[in-house]
C-alpha cells in the first residue's frame, strides 16, 4: 500500500517536473554566476609567468593568443589571427590579425603588442619559465643573453599583420603561438602596473578581473567586447581559495560551490561515485598525462638493459590503477592514448613475474640487488610507491622507498648518479601543447639529461635525437601525417631501450554541481583543464 | 623600569636576528632550488639560469643574508619567488584574518580554559577533577583536522547555524574559534589548576573563609587574580603560534590567514614568504612575552619589587 502511494506520488512529481526538465535541457545558455573553489591560492595571472594547472586555465580566459584550440580538442585554430600563411621552406609565418579587438583597458589592440608581448615572455629580466619555447624566433639567442632588447625575428609591417622569421623549421610553432606565454598584453598597464601585473591582469580575453581579495577570492566577469560571439556563457566567475578539497565537495554537495576544482578526495571518491548525483557531479576526463618509473641509466644496475626490461616487466599496473579508484588505465608506452602518435598497436612489455625474474638472472642478478625509488610525499604517491616496492620484492629487488616533498624530488632527480628510481606520480609530465614532440626533449632526450634537468633517467641516444629534430623540421602542413608517425615511431623505439617503466594515463577528476552543463572534455579540457570560456549553466 | 624594558628591547632584536640567519641559511641549505621551481618543467638550462642570476641565487650565500638584511632594515621584505608580488603585501593582506583568529581562538582558550581548571582545583582529587583533566588532556591530543571536520559537519553542514568557510562576519568567526579553543583550552585548564591549588592552600584563603565569605566570592575575587600569572604568560606564548598560522584550522575553515600562506610557500620554496612569515611569527612571540613581562606587575603588585 504504502509502496503504491510511494509510486503515485513519485509518478505526479514526474509529471509536475516534467516541463522544467525540458526547460533545463542541456545546450548552451547565456548567464549564471558560479563559484569555482581551490586549496591553493592563484599565485599570478600574468600570462610569461604563470606555470601552474589552477592559474593555467584561468590565463587562457583572460587573455587571447594569435592561435588557441577548438574547446575539448587538441585541433589548434586561428584565433586572434584572422588568417595565416607559412612560407614553403617553414621558416616566414606571416599573421593578419583580426580587426576591432580592444584590450579591457579600451585601447585597440595592435601588432606592436604581439610583439611586446613574446619579447617580453623571453627577456630573462621577466624571469618567465616558458622563454625557451620561442627558441626558433630569430634573435632569440641575443635577446636572452642580454645583447638585445627586441626579438629581431618579429617584424610588424602595419598594425595588422605580424610576421616571424625562425631561425629553423619548428613544425610545433603554431602551438608555441596558443601557448600562455605567447598571450598579449598592453605594454601601458604592465607598465603601470609596477612588477604587479600578475596581480593586475589586462587582456582582451573572455574575461576581465574585476577584484582580487588576496587569499581569499577573485571575481572575473564576462568581456562584453569580446571578440568570439556568444563566448562566454557565464557572467561571473568567483574563484574562492584556500578550500580545503573536502570542505569544497560538502558545499557543492549543498549548492554553494559549482566547482570543486581539486577534484575529489581519494576516501570520498567512491562514495560520491555511487551517491544519487554521482554521475552528474564526477567529471573524470583524460588528460595528456603519463605517470611513470624512471630508470636512471647512469646508475648501476640500471645501466643494465636487462635489468631495466625485467622491472618493465615486474610492474602490476593494474593494481596501481586500483589505489587510484580506477581512476587511471594501465599505460605500455610514453606518449598518452590522446597525443598524436600514440601508436594503439603497441604492446610494450607484459606484467610477467617469471619472465622478470629470467631476465634479472640472465643479467647477473639471479638474487636481485638493493636500491632506492624516490616519490612524492602527498596522498596517493606514496602509497603508490608502496605497491611498486612490493612488485620489485616479487622479483628480488629490495628498494627503499623514499618519500619526500616535490622539490627534493626534483633536485634529486636532477643531481647526476643520485636517483636509482623515481615514481613520477604528483610530478608527471603533462603536456603543455598537445604534440608529441613536447614528451621528447626534456624528459627524455640529450638536452634534458644534464644537472638540474628533467631527464631523470638520464637517457641520451644520439640517433633518437637526430630522428626528432629531423620530425620537427617537417612544417609543412602537408606533412603533417608523415611527421606524427615518425614521432610515434621514436617513442616506441625508446621502449626497446626501457628508460621507463611507463605505468598509467591518469585522469583528471572534476566535481560540479548538477546544475553546471556541457561536456565533460570541456571541464577537463586536453589543453587549459577547466575551460572557462565554454562551460555554462543549465537554464 | 626603563632599563629593564631597553635591555630586553636589545635582546629582543638579538632573536630576531638570530631567527632570520638561522631560517635562511636553514631555507638555502635545503637541496630543493627555487629557480627550477620557477622554472618548471619546460625550462631550458639556460632559462633556469636566467632566472638564478634574475633573483640573485648565483651569489655567495653571505652576500646573499647581507643583502636580504639591508633591505629588511628598510623595512623591505623583499618579493615572492612564485607570486611575483612584494611579502609584505602579501603578509598584510592575510594579518587581519590571522589577527582576528588569534583574538577569538585565545579568547575561547581563557574562557573554557580557566572555568574548567577552576572548576578542578575547586574540586580537587575528585572525580570531576580527574574527568576534567581528562577531557582537557584529550583536547590537546585531538587532532586539529578531526576536531574542526566534527564541528564544520555538525554545526554548518548539518545543522546550518554557521556558515561552512569564508571569513568577513561574526558567524563565520564562531567555529574556527571555537576549534581553537578546545583544542587548546587544556594547556591552559592545567595551568590554572595547579595555580589555583597553590593559592587555595595559602593562609589568606583561610582567613576569607574564616570571615565568612561565600565560596564564590573567594575564588572570584581573592583566588583566581592571584592564580592569573602564569596564564598571561602563557598567553604570550601562545600569541607567537598563532602568529605562525594555524595551518589545519585555517584550510578546513577557508580563513585566510597567514598559515596558509605559509604552507603553500613551503611547497613551492618560495624563500622570500617563508622567511617574512617566520620573522613576523617570531617578531609576535617577541612582542607577546614582552608585553606579557610589562603587563605581569600590573596585575600582580608582588612582581614590581623585583
Amino acid at each position: 500500500m504504502f509502496k503504491r502511494l510511494a509510486l503515485a506520488t513519485t509518478a505526479i512529481a514526474m509529471l509536475a517536473l516534467a516541463p522544467m526538465a525540458a526547460a533545463r535541457a542541456d545546450t548552451p545558455a547565456q548567464g549564471g554566476d558560479i563559484v569555482v573553489t581551490y586549496k591553493d591560492d592563484i599565485t599570478t595571472l600574468d600570462p610569461a609567468i604563470g606555470y601552474d594547472w589552477v592559474n593555467w586555465s584561468m590565463i587562457k580566459s583572460l587573455f587571447s593568443r594569435l592561435m588557441d584550440y577548438d574547446p575539448g580538442t587538441a585541433k589548434v585554430v586561428p584565433s586572434l589571427a584572422e588568417s595565416f600563411e607559412v612560407s614553403p621552406d617553414g621558416l616566414t609565418y606571416t599573421f593578419k590579425l583580426r580587426k576591432g579587438v580592444k584590450f579591457s583597458n579600451g585601447r585597440a589592440l595592435v601588432a606592436g603588442d604581439v610583439k611586446y608581448s613574446i619579447e617580453r615572455a623571453v627577456n630573462p629580466k621577466t624571469q618567465g619559465p616558458g622563454a625557451g619555447f620561442f627558441g626558433a624566433i630569430k634573435g632569440f639567442d641575443e635577446l636572452t643573453a642580454g645583447k638585445a632588447e627586441v626579438l629581431s625575428g618579429i617584424e610588424t609591417p602595419d598594425d595588422g599583420t605580424v610576421v616571424f622569421h625562425l631561425s629553423r623549421p619548428d613544425a610545433t610553432f603554431l602551438h608555441v603561438l596558443a601557448i600562455n606565454f605567447a598571450s598579449v598584453v598592453p605594454k601601458e598597464a604592465v607598465e603601470a602596473a609596477g612588477g604587479d601585473f600578475g596581480k593586475k591582469p589586462v587582456g582582451s580575453g573572455a574575461f576581465i578581473l574585476k577584484d582580487w581579495t588576496i587569499g581569499q577570492q577573485l571575481v572575473f566577469e564576462r568581456n562584453p567586447d569580446y571578440y568570439l560571439k556568444d563566448v562566454p556563457h557565464i557572467d561571473k566567475v568567483t574563484v574562492e581559495v584556500g578550500q580545503e578539497p573536502l570542505v569544497a565537495l560538502l558545499r557543492l554537495q549543498k549548492g554553494e560551490v559549482d566547482i570543486a576544482g581539486d577534484g575529489i578526495p581519494p576516501a570520498k571518491f567512491l562514495e560520491v561515485k555511487n551517491s544519487p548525483d554521482g554521475a552528474q557531479i564526477i567529471v573524470d576526463g583524460e588528460q595528456l598525462h603519463t605517470g611513470y618509473i624512471t630508470l636512471n641509466t647512469k646508475v648501476k644496475p640500471f645501466d643494465n638493459l636487462k635489468v631495466r626490461q625485467a622491472v618493465n616487466m615486474a610492474i602490476n599496473k593494474e593494481r596501481i590503477t586500483r589505489i587510484l579508484n580506477g581512476r587511471a588505465t594501465p599505460a605500455n608506452q610514453v606518449l598518452p592514448p590522446l597525443m598524436p602518435g600514440y601508436d594503439k598497436a603497441f604492446t610494450g612489455y607484459a606484467y610477467d613475474v617469471e619472465k622478470a625474474k629470467a631476465l634479472l638472472a640472465e643479467a647477473g642478478f639471479a638474487d636481485g640487488f638493493e636500491t632506492v625509488l624516490y616519490s612524492t610525499n602527498t596522498d596517493p604517491q606514496p602509497r603508490i610507491a608502496q605497491a611498486i616496492q612490493q612488485d620489485l620484492a616479487a622479483i628480488g629487488i629490495k628498494a627503499e622507498v623514499r618519500a619526500l616533498a616535490q622539490a627534493n624530488v626534483i633536485a634529486a632527480g636532477g643531481t647526476e648518479g643520485e636517483a636509482p628510481m623515481i615514481w613520477s606520480g604528483g610530478m608527471a609530465w603533462i603536456a603543455d601543447f598537445p604534440d608529441p614532440s613536447n614528451f621528447y626533449g626534456p624528459i627524455l632526450g640529450c638536452a634534458g639529461a644534464v644537472q638540474g634537468g628533467w631527464n631523470w633517467s638520464w637517457y641520451c641516444n644520439k640517433d633518437l635525437d637526430a630522428r626528432a629534430i629531423a620530425a620537427d623540421s617537417m612544417s609543412d602542413p602537408a606533412k603533417a601525417a608523415e611527421r606524427q608517425a615518425a614521432w610515434g615511431k621514436v617513442f616506441t623505439d625508446i621502449m626497446a631501450d626501457a628508460p621507463w617503466v611507463p605505468v598509467i594515463n591518469e585522469r583528471r577528476v572534476v566535481a560540479k554541481s548538477p546544475r553546471m552543463g556541457g561536456p565533460d572534455n570541456i571541464y577537463i579540457d586536453p589543453t587549459r583543464v577547466i575551460n572557462y570560456d565554454a562551460i555554462y549553466v543549465k537554464q | 623600569m626603563l632599563a629593564v624594558l631597553a635591555r630586553r628591547l636589545v635582546q629582543s632584536v638579538l632573536i630576531l636576528l638570530g631567527v632570520a640567519a638561522i631560517t635562511f641559511v636553514l631555507l638555502y641549505a635545503l637541496p630543493a632550488d627555487p629557480a627550477r621551481m620557477i622554472a618548471g618543467r619546460s625550462a631550458t638550462a639556460a632559462t633556469v639560469a636566467n632566472i638564478r642570476h634574475e633573483l640573485g641565487l648565483d651569489q655567495p650565500l653571505l652576500q646573499q643574508f647581507g643583502t636580504y638584511l639591508s633591505h629588511l632594515l628598510e623595512g623591505n621584505l623583499g618579493r615572492s619567488y612564485a607570486q611575483k608580488t612584494e611579502v609584505a603585501t602579501l603578509i598584510a593582506a592575510r594579518l587581519p584574518a590571522t589577527l582576528t583568529l588569534m583574538v577569538a581562538g585565545i579568547f575561547m582558550e581563557l574562557v573554557i580554559g580557566i572555568t574548567l581548571g577552576v572548576i578542578a582545583a575547586v574540586a580537587r582529587g575528585g572525580a570531576v577533577d580527574r574527568l576534567i583533566m581528562m577531557t582537557a588532556f584529550v583536547g590537546v591530543s585531538a587532532p586539529q583536522f578531526i576536531v574542526a571536520l566534527f564541528l564544520l559537519y555538525v554545526f554548518a553542514a548539518t545543522l546550518g547555524w554557521f556558515p561552512m568557510s569564508g571569513f568577513g562576519t561574526a558567524a563565520h568567526l564562531v567555529l574556527p574559534a571555537t576549534t581553537l579553543g578546545i583544542l587548546g583550552a587544556g594547556w591552559y585548564a592545567r595551568i590554572v589548576r595547579s595555580a589555583m591549588i597553590d593559592v587555595l592552600n595559602q593562609d589568606y584563603i583561610r582567613t576569607a573563609r574564616a570571615k565568612g565569605l561565600s565560596g564564590a566570592r573567594i575564588i572570584l575575587r581573592h583566588a583566581l587574580p592571584n592564580a592569573i600569572l602564569p596564564v598571561i604568560a602563557m598567553i604570550g606564548i601562545d600569541i607567537g603560534q598563532f602568529m605562525g598560522g594555524v595551518v589545519v584550522v585555517e584550510a578546513v575553515y577557508g580563513w585566510p590567514g597567514i598559515g596558509q600562506l605559509a604552507w603553500q610557500a613551503i611547497q613551492q620554496v618560495d624563500i622570500p614568504i617563508i622567511m617574512g612569515v617566520t620573522l613576523t611569527s617570531a617578531l609576535a612571540i617577541v612582542i607577546g612575552n614582552l608585553a606579557a613581562d610589562l603587563i605581569a606587575p600590573a596585575v600582580d603588585p608582588r612582581i614590581r619589587s623585583h
